[in-house]
């Protein structure tokens, strides 16, 4: 089945989000959609899938024109979509998320699940999935909830599957396993349109490339333009895809931690009896898939995690136990996962939100009273310092765009007197001129002699920066290998398989 | 490595310890501190039904003695279970059952308990407040938080009162009563779910609102001109043949009016339903992740507005309750509060339908307990025995009986693209 999208046009108020876009995917084709966050892609997809209505343009199936204005309307016409955030209900079954919406029922109106099981199976086993039908999806892992969407798609004979940033939850062997899976579908003549900002796995997998900046096609190029050109092509300008990283002396440990374990609230270790250490002058890498316990080892290391047991040394201080505000103050810069939910307070005004870790402190306050004149003047030189791209200090923060949020979050971290920069996931949803920024940004903190733990699930990320690199895996510090690794290797171990290399 | 329980362990151990402080403090205090002095009688009769034992007559004493004793023995089971991660709810249900019965007979020394009375009147309580939770629990199964419970009972009692008078017939008053509360759903549909409006904030106006027409027409129209306006037929009871005749459970279960045996029907259709058929499957859906569902081709709001008309329309019957299904004429504010009620057995039930319906008869019981022993003349301010219900939620909510997790979506208007 072809798909074609004839001038999909659609805005938002003022803002432009798809420009008269025009594409064509064959029967059996790997379309790569390529473009960075916040260039489109979704919203053309979401068109594309019935989710949302274009202003004007036109959608063609098989060379026919088609009205797709709800879900149901693309599900009919062959079109199925596995979503960056997965679209399954997490208490019910692999089995009943499946019949969802396609119900057939029995006596009394009596659910039949029992043909969904065996369909579920009979696609486990053309794809090699391992699959359980009742299993409670809220319990499987990430890979295997992704496996459900596909299957579902399948089960409803979807000639033409959209995967949304599929890659973006997955381990390197299970993006591996999902590439194979993606030139099987396009063997048995399933046509796939494939959206992510990965210029590794597009060039692996695609048979057609198109390129979407600012809401409009900027290129449609094949396979084998180089990673340089596609990303210069993606962001519009030259890139420098890695960051220069001097070589310079790495000093004494500065922050240590002993047998940490982290708890959640329901009692269980998610991070167990870790033991690292981070050098001055160094950048630790702690790598993995997501939800391996990074994000709780990050929050433990200024104490915002309710159960903590072992012992964070800072510059030979215990810090454990400390408040956050405390942990704070001793000497961590923490960037947090997400910075609209934990890193900044949107409707505050970019200078207050500066300030939220200082507001108690000269200059910024005077007895009671904050010194208004301060934080403004304060705000304008860090605005400077940063480049942070704004119209007025006085406007929300919730006005930027992520890039400069999160420019907002570095420049307030990086204010107080720093020993050890904590990053969780710093880049996520950054478009590329930003990450170039907070990579600089990174590396010039270590090269000030600062300690620097930097959690990341991106690969190229933990390559780039990283002088060691820890790897998690269940709540386990499986190994801390030299930043010398090869990515196979790197990709073993975020699996799970330990490595025999065993370094200081 | 120091154990750290789960929070669900420590939930469980909390309750564990509880029933077992419980059972030794009526152990103490029932039996030997301040013991009955005189015999306790409880009646096993009622109406007509075959008589088994007609009364069972104990010392005071004694018989706390050996219910405190059962509550004891049951705890002991509980901590055994807890000990070995075993099932700890019919250990806990047995000692509370003791714990119960003992404070009845120690209540009652020198007095006449009539049992089965008790029960019945316990369920009768309890049928306002089960047709109310269940109304409660279709809409926020759905997504749709419902405050308005109260509003859609008192709205329908009224209807039903005035048709029922007006038309001199019952039948039209239970027809007239699902229409009423069904009216109060579509205001709650339309503003919660067309308009996003804030659904508490929305159920509590709702309420005053109906309070407050209620009050109005009651005065200006139900007093002066009673005998049109508010002299409504009630139904008789129907005894179901041989069912009825059972002892104990035939005069409280199968000798009912007809409101009582349609909620049996309505309570076993909407645990089959929510749980067996395409539409408890999406109404699920709605509630847990929207947004899922819509990908899939629901109509996520119009399937949410469909069930809140239903809820309102099986809270309509509710309200006939009142009026045609008890004592006929309409009184000012007659539901005095059990929409609230309702609302705390649903959550004290957990969201589910058996659940709720549990909830519901404890709430009765209490109840009615409450006033039964007033009217024995015991010394206990019945005043205290009215805030059990409340006390009861106040525990559930905390999580004394377990994990209480809503519908994920609930209360959350649905927009489509709201996620971006």
């Amino acid at each position: 089945m072809s798909l074609e999208l004839r001038r999909i046009t659609k805005t938002f108020g003022s803002f432009t989000a798809n420009d008269e876009i025009n594409l064509r995917v064959e029967t059996g084709q790997i379309h790569a959609i390529l473009g960075e966050n916040g260039a489109g892609k979704s919203t053309l997809m979401n068109i594309v899938y019935g989710l949302l209505k274009a202003d004007s343009g036109e959608i063609l199936v098989d060379e026919k024109v088609i009205d797709i204005s709800d879900p149901s309307d693309a599900l009919r016409a062959g079109i199925g979509m596995v979503h960056q955030h997965f679209m399954l209900i997490p208490v019910f079954t692999v089995a009943e998320n499946i019949v969802l919406g396609h119900e057939k029922t029995g006596k009394f109106g009596a659910l039949d699940i029992e043909t969904a099981r065996s369909a579920i199976r009979e696609v486990s086993k053309d794809f090699g999935f391992e699959v359980d039908p009742d299993a409670i999806v809220e319990t499987l892992p990430v890979g295997i909830q992704q496996k459900v969407e596909i299957i579902r798609a399948l089960i409803y004979e979807a000639k033409v599957l959209i995967l949304d940033e599929p890659t973006a939850v997955l381990t390197p062997q299970e993006t591996d396993e999902l590439l194979k899976t993606m030139r099987e579908l396009k063997a048995k003549g399933t046509s796939i349109i494939f959206i992510t900002h990965k210029l590794r796995e597009v060039r692996e997998v695609a048979d057609q490339i198109t390129i979407i900046r600012r809401g409009k096609v900027v290129g449609a190029v094949s396979p084998q333009t180089s990673e340089g050109e596609l990303a210069s092509l993606m962001v519009g300008r030259t890139v420098d895809l890695a960051p220069e990283k001097h070589k310079h002396k790495i000093g004494e440990p500065i922050l240590v931690a002993k047998d940490l374990t982290v708890r959640n609230a329901l009692g269980a270790a998610v991070v167990k009896k870790v033991n690292f250490h981070v050098n001055a002058g160094e950048v630790l890498a702690v790598a993995g898939v997501q939800g391996n316990g990074q994000s709780e080892l990050a929050r433990a290391l200024i104490n915002l995690e309710d159960h903590i047991e072992g012992s964070i040394l800072l510059s030979g201080e215990e810090i454990r136990g400390k408040s956050i505000y405390g942990s704070l103050h001793a000497g961590i810069a923490f960037i947090p996962e997400s910075r609209e939910l934990d890193g900044l307070v949107g409707s505050f005004s970019i200078a207050e939100n500066l300030i939220l870790d200082l507001h108690d402190q000269a200059p910024y306050t005077k007895g009671i009273t904050l010194s208004a004149g301060v934080v403004l003047a304060e705000a304008e030189k860090k605005v400077k310092e940063f480049d942070i791209r704004l119209q007025s200090v006085s406007d929300a923060v919730s006005t930027l765009s992520g890039g400069n949020k999160q420019k907002v979050v570095i420049a307030r971290e990086l204010s107080r007197p720093v020993k050890v920069l904590v990053a969780s996931q710093p880049t996520r949803g950054l478009d590329v001129g930003s990450i170039e920024f907070v990579h600089e940004r990174i590396l010039a903190e270590r090269d000030a002699g600062r300690g620097v733990i930097l959690f990341s699930t991106e690969l190229d990320e933990v390559m780039a920066l990283a002088d060691r690199i820890a790897v998690m895996y269940r709540g386990e510090i499986l190994d801390i290998v030299d930043s010398n690794v090869t990515r196979e290797e790197l990709g073993l171990l975020m699996a799970g398989v330990a490595s025999k290399r065993v370094s200081a | 490595m120091s154990e750290i329980r789960s929070s669900v362990e420590k939930r469980r151990l909390r309750g564990v310890v509880v029933i077992t402080l419980l059972s030794s403090l009526s152990f103490l205090y029932f039996g030997f501190i301040s013991p009955g002095k005189n015999k306790t009688t409880f009646g096993f009769v009622l109406n007509n039904e075959w008589v088994l034992i007609k009364e069972w007559v104990i010392a005071s004493a004694t018989g706390v003695k050996i219910f405190s004793g059962i509550s004891l023995v049951a705890s002991v089971l509980a901590i055994l279970a807890y000990r070995k991660r075993r099932q700890i709810v019919f250990p806990v249900g047995v000692a509370t059952f003791g714990i119960l019965m003992s404070f009845i007979t120690w209540a009652a020394s020198g007095k006449f308990i009539p049992l089965t009375g008790l029960l019945q009147g316990a369920l009768l309580l309890a049928v306002p407040l089960i047709f109310g939770s269940m109304s409660g629990l279709i809409c926020e199964r759905s997504g749709v938080i419902n405050i308005a419970i109260e509003g859609q009972l008192l709205a329908s009692a009224f209807v039903s009162g005035v048709v029922a008078s007006l038309t001199h017939k019952t039948i039209w008053g239970l027809i007239a009563a699902p229409i009423a509360g069904a009216a109060i759903s579509f205001l709650l549909a339309t503003f919660a779910i067309k308009f996003s409006v804030d659904q508490v904030i929305l159920g509590f106006v709702l309420n005053v609102l109906v309070i407050g027409l209620t009050d109005f027409l009651y005065k200006k129209l139900l007093v002066p001109y009673q005998s049109t306006w508010n002299t409504a037929p009630t139904f008789g009871k129907i005894e179901l043949p041989i069912l009825s005749k059972i002892p104990v459970l035939g005069p409280i279960f199968f000798s009912q009016s007809i409101v009582v045996y349609l909620m049996f029907a309505i309570v076993a259709t909407i645990t089959f339903a929510l749980f067996k058929t395409k539409w408890g499957l999406r109404t699920r859906a709605i509630g847990e992740h929207p947004t899922a569902a819509d990908t899939v081709g629901i109509d996520v709001n119009k399937l949410r507005f469909k069930n809140v008309i239903i809820a309102g329309l099986i809270a309509g019957v509710g309200g006939a309750y009142y009026t045609v299904g008890s004592v006929g004429a309409f009184g000012k504010e007659m539901t005095a509060g059990a929409g609230f009620i309702a609302l705390a057995a649903l959550i004290f039930g957990k969201w589910s339908p058996i659940g709720a319906v549990f909830a519901a008869l404890l709430f009765g019981f209490a109840d009615n307990l409450q006033s039964t022993l007033t009217i024995i003349g015991v010394s206990i301010p019945s005043e205290f025995m009215l805030m059990v219900p409340y006390i009861a939620t106040i525990i559930a909510v905390t999580g004394l009986v377990g994990r209480v997790r809503a519908p994920a979506a609930d209360g959350v208007p649905y927009l489509r693209g709201g996620a971006h």
